[in-house]
């Protein structure tokens, strides 16, 4: 692989760890949270708040499958 | 000089600036110093460039694309520590790493440079800054006084990066697993701030909704922790269709 091919591969890799990290779920929530939230400016509705109930409700789901997918790693261990 | 200019541009200023100097400290604690000064310098050399060539005409860059940008970069990878935080201190307590005795070898902040790092501190740098440049020449246009406006908004940068620096030794002390948990809350929260007001939406309270954010992301926080310290002790990980409980007292009977 040529330098500048390794090179915007590590770009992209970084991009790509920076923005989806482990748990791509986030990411998407994210950003379908984001959309939610421009098209709430188009209403009456305001809105501030979409964006931060996702966050809270996205990061639980997250942690939960996290633990959920540790234990079973233990149990599968043992 | 214009005092009144002077002094409306300083406090005007603080409010960008004490949000770009709590990111640099933050991400420097957390990650790495030179990464984060190095950004911070990244930031404020691209600031220099923009205001040189731009001049006046730094008052029509539409500041809203840069924050729903930077905003939304910063939410995401903020919410990746503060899980992170989260679940390692559920593992291993408040009290566990030290400097650099909980470096994780899996964290590129422990080989090379800190490139992550350094574009946290830059990306706050410079939309921070873009935002003071744009007050600078805003208040200074106006009042016909951009010289005083502009000694106002570097004495905010002077007055609180001293600060800022002076807070060090306090947030090195920090244990790192629990400096990530509360730098990731506060890299969310001023994301989410500044990504929901890229989009043109406002906050209740304006820039205090910012401290708001930071408060219920910190609380949140630890609610979630005592909730995965719950699970990780729990017989089974709760599922959210509560059929865990089922499953695992199947698997208790003989």
């Amino acid at each position: 692989m040529s330098a500048v091919a390794r090179a915007l591969r590590a770009f992209a890799s970084f991009w790509f760890d920076f923005i989806v990290g482990d748990d791509w779920t986030v990411a998407a929530a994210v950003t379908a949270a984001l959309f939610g939230t421009w098209g709430l400016t188009h209403t009456v509705l305001p809105a501030w708040w979409l964006l931060p109930a996702v966050v809270l409700a996205v990061t639980t789901a997250s942690l939960h499958r996290s633990v959920a997918r540790d234990r079973r790693r233990d149990e599968q261990g043992r | 000089m214009n005092s009144a200019v002077l002094v409306s541009t300083f406090f005007a200023a603080a409010i960008e600036v004490i949000e770009m100097v709590a990111i640099v400290v933050a991400v420097g604690a957390a990650r790495s110093w030179r990464a984060a000064l190095l950004g911070a310098g990244g930031g404020l050399l691209v600031l220099v460039v923009l205001v040189v060539v731009l001049g006046a005409a730094l008052r029509e860059v539409p500041l809203a694309p840069v924050r729903l940008v930077v905003g939304a970069l910063l939410l995401v990878f903020g919410l990746q520590w503060l899980r992170k935080g989260v679940l390692r201190v559920a593992r291993d307590g408040w009290g566990v790493g030290y400097g650099d005795e909980d470096v994780d070898p899996a964290d590129p902040a422990s080989v090379g440079f800190d490139w992550v790092g350094f574009v946290l501190a830059f990306k706050g740098v410079s939309l921070e800054g873009l935002e003071v440049a744009v007050i600078v020449v805003a208040f200074g246009a106006a009042a016909g006084a951009v010289g005083a406006a502009a000694v106002g908004a570097a004495g905010a940068v002077v007055v609180l990066g001293v600060l800022g620096a002076a807070t060090y030794r306090w947030v090195a002390a920090i244990p790192r697993r629990a400096l990530q948990l509360f730098v990731g809350a506060m890299l969310t929260a001023f994301g989410t701030f500044w990504a929901v007001e890229g989009l043109g939406a406002t906050w209740p309270g304006d820039e205090l909704a910012l401290a708001g954010l930071v408060v219920l992301y910190g609380v949140a926080a630890l609610l979630l922790l005592a909730l995965v310290r719950r699970w990780r002790r729990g017989p089974a990980a709760p599922r959210l269709d509560g059929a865990g409980e089922a499953a695992a007292t199947a698997r208790r009977r003989p």
